[in-house]
């Protein structure tokens, strides 16, 4: 284990073997610091209250809680690689749900067709929000606070003062927010497959990994020849889709709609996706990072009451948590900027700077 | 070639080819002045009741809380950053006035002073994590948001503090003049305004502002304390925050943990619809200023015709998307006007050497 000192994963990866070099980046990584967190928290309240993770109940809620979090936080963290926020997904996950509620309510279509629409419903908002941020080349704060109040206004003038109750929905997908295969909640399963897929996509695809080199720098995507325009649009459409799943999740979990469905949710999720070590800036993090961060918050809420402190203060130490997370990001990145320089100094015989180095780099090394 | 010949035509500076009254009533800020006079005209004229006394008191006892703390975000955002924990700030300090006066017993100026002072401690630390540590001010105060609201809730839980003396809750419903439309927070906000406009227009501490959203490298050179600037206008925030938190509870007559919730959003779109790019290093006052008083105008005569919150809100969203989707069709506009007018195919770059062929 000597090999993988601090340094040599930092300054030279290349150096290490592949085997060492996975290791180090796997120890070294986000991911496993937030898992680990949550792991500590979820056995330090088992320790007080066995129910809340061995109980048949404290299981499933455990698992399937987050579920709606984790949906939100994929989407929210394929947008912010981009550098950019998607501000609108509470009030497309509102609106998407109450449309579920309607369609089941008025049409009598088969669930999983309503499910369908809702997802491409919440595609279609996210696409309008592309299509501004991407053509109209304004910046997606902007934007999207403005979708956030068109949206809710939309839903909310559209129900008006009726909403959905769980009695209007069918029971067969009401039963879908209680089932289990293997103890293991339908939706949770839904959610990790979701996470599977786009954290798949973006780690190995092609167009997944230039939502990054975009986010790293957005002049130089251009350049480069990558189409950007429609990347950008892209990320806010599997966003937007994404919310409008976690719209079917909230009917399928709570069975009523309510005026309240999803509000500043959005805030959540991006907090969640900078706790799971997304870059807000973009360029970094991953969607791994931000489920388990969302899991992390989600988790945090139900286990703060059980280890004997009042509710009332979750936001507190969710907020604490949120600091924490971005200060720790700032401490390790100016240690390794550190490192790097004083291999820097060291000289060339320590590390070769290849040919193809940046200028800069070269500039700095003289 | 096409080097020389660039480098020998004068150049015109065409922003300032117009005399100064014509490029006033090109800004933006112009702009949504206009805007505002064309609805209150509108209104006043089509809408029932709203010449009334009471739909301007209204207006302006609901749009305060708005209107004072967007003084400040005008500031940090021109900065390049923003400040996204104002409501929770908000939240806090109606909570600690409440506790202040029902469980220590202080006087209502006593308790509002300690808020204040907490609320600038409370922008102090996202000042200082932003300007000395410097971390993404999206980030600090998402994180800060959740923090400050969970303390105010924390503090008071479901419990609301009500009894305030009636002195004081009537004190924020008072009218300038007995029967005239004008509340007396409107005092409080002028001194505001005229200290953060000459704050910001006609100093050099407000100079440094517009610096340092243009580009902070530059500022540093030119001797601008970024750090220090981007501090301070956070502490300011902060401050103003609790203030405007003060008026809202005994407005209101009653402090909650909830109080002012999501209004963060509310105060941003307002700025932003007044002409302050969110990019920083542009915007004014007085659009700020029009900007919510628009919000303002529109939310209280599509009241009186009727319509629910939520078409308001629409309306809202939709008018903070137009102006920021009209400030680049313009640009794309004017980029087409003067590519056809200009004689030369090739425009020259600033420096001087001809601009490559885009592809």
């Amino acid at each position: 284990m000597s090999t993988i000192t601090p340094d040599a994963i930092e300054v030279r990866p290349s150096a290490l073997s592949p085997g060492r070099r996975a290791l180090g980046t796997v120890l070294r990584s986000r991911e496993l610091a937030v898992a680990l967190v949550l792991v500590a928290l979820v056995a330090l309240t088992t320790t007080k209250s066995s129910s809340f993770l061995l109980g048949s109940d404290g299981w499933r809620s455990l698992l399937v809680n987050p579920s709606i979090l984790i949906v939100l936080a994929v989407g929210q963290t394929v947008v912010i690689v981009t550098r950019n926020v998607d501000l609108s997904v509470g009030s497309t996950l509102g609106l998407t749900a109450y449309l579920t509620g309607r369609l089941f309510l008025d049409t009598g279509l088969p669930a999983p067709v309503v499910v369908l629409v809702a997802v491409a419903a919440g595609a279609g908002l996210g696409l309008v929000n592309g299509i501004l941020v991407a053509f109209g080349k304004v910046p997606a704060l902007v934007i999207t606070l403005g979708t956030l109040y068109i949206y809710r206004g939309i839903f909310l003038s559209w129900a008006g003062s009726d909403r959905v109750n769980a009695g209007d929905i069918p029971s067969d997908f009401l039963r879908l927010g209680t089932a289990q295969v293997l103890t293991v909640p339908v939706l949770t399963i839904v959610a990790l497959v979701v996470l599977g897929l786009v954290g798949y996509h973006l780690q190995t695809a092609r167009s997944g990994r230039e939502l990054y080199a975009i986010g790293s720098d957005p002049d130089a995507a251009v350049l480069y020849g990558l189409p950007v325009a429609r990347r950008v649009l892209f990320a806010f459409m599997v966003s937007g889709a994404l919310a409008g799943l976690a719209g079917v999740f909230y009917v399928a979990r709570y069975g009523t709609v309510s005026s309240n469905a999803g509000l500043s949710i959005e805030l959540q999720a991006v907090g969640a996706a900078v706790i799971g070590g997304v870059a807000i800036f973009g360029g970094s993090g991953t969607v791994w990072g931000a489920s388990i961060g969302a899991a992390l918050l989600v988790t945090i809420n139900s286990a703060l009451p059980v280890l004997g402190i009042s509710d009332f203060w979750q936001r507190a130490v969710v907020g604490a948590l949120i600091l924490a997370a971005v200060v720790l990001d700032r401490v390790l990145s100016a240690r390794q900027a550190r490192r790097l320089a004083v291999a820097r100094d060291v000289g060339p015989g320590h590390l070769v700077i290849e040919p193809n180095a940046g200028a800069g780099d070269k500039e700095a090394a003289r | 070639m096409s080097t020389l010949t660039a480098g020998t035509t004068p150049r015109s500076y065409r922003s300032y080819a117009r005399p100064a009254w014509q490029r006033w009533l090109l800004t933006r800020e112009a702009a949504v002045i206009a805007l505002l006079v064309a609805v209150f005209a509108w209104s006043t004229v089509n809408v029932p009741n709203f010449d009334g006394p009471l739909t301007l008191y209204y207006l302006f006892l609901d749009m305060a809380p708005i209107l004072l703390i967007a003084l400040p975000m005008t500031l940090v955002i021109v900065t390049g950053e923003i400040d996204l924990s104002v409501a929770s700030v908000v939240g806090l300090s109606s909570v600690l006035v409440g506790v202040f006066h029902a469980d220590l017993g202080l006087s209502i100026p006593l308790g509002g002073l300690l808020a204040i002072v907490i609320g600038a401690i409370a922008g102090a630390v996202n000042g200082f994590l932003v300007a000395y540590v410097g971390l993404p001010s999206l980030a600090v105060t998402i994180g800060t948001l959740a923090l400050y609201r969970g303390i105010a809730v924390g503090l008071l839980g479901t419990k609301a503090v009500t009894d305030f003396p009636e002195k004081w809750t009537d004190l924020a419903k008072q009218r300038i003049v007995e029967g005239g439309s004008y509340p007396v927070v409107l005092i409080p906000i002028a001194v505001l305004v005229v200290v953060f406009a000459i704050l910001l227009h006609f100093t050099s501490f407000g100079r440094g502002i517009f610096e340092v959203g243009l580009n902070d490298e530059a500022a540093r050179f030119t001797g601008v304390d970024v750090e220090r600037t981007k501090f301070w206008l956070f502490v300011m925030t902060g401050a103003v925050s609790a203030f405007a938190g003060i008026y809202y509870t005994l407005r209101y007559g009653s402090a909650r943990g909830d109080n002012a919730n999501g209004m963060e959003l509310q105060v941003i779109a307002a700025v932003l619809l007044g002409g302050v790019s969110i990019f920083g290093g542009r915007g004014a006052l007085h659009g700020v200023v029009a900007g919510v008083l628009l919000i303002g105008v529109i939310s209280s005569a599509m009241r009186l015709e009727d319509q629910t919150v939520n078409k308001i809100n629409i309306v809202i969203g939709a008018l903070l998307v137009l102006s920021v989707i009209s400030t680049s069709f313009l640009a794309w506009a004017s980029g087409l006007r003067s590519a056809r007018r200009w004689p030369w195919p090739q425009r020259s770059r600033p420096d001087g050497a001809a601009q490559r062929p885009q592809s």
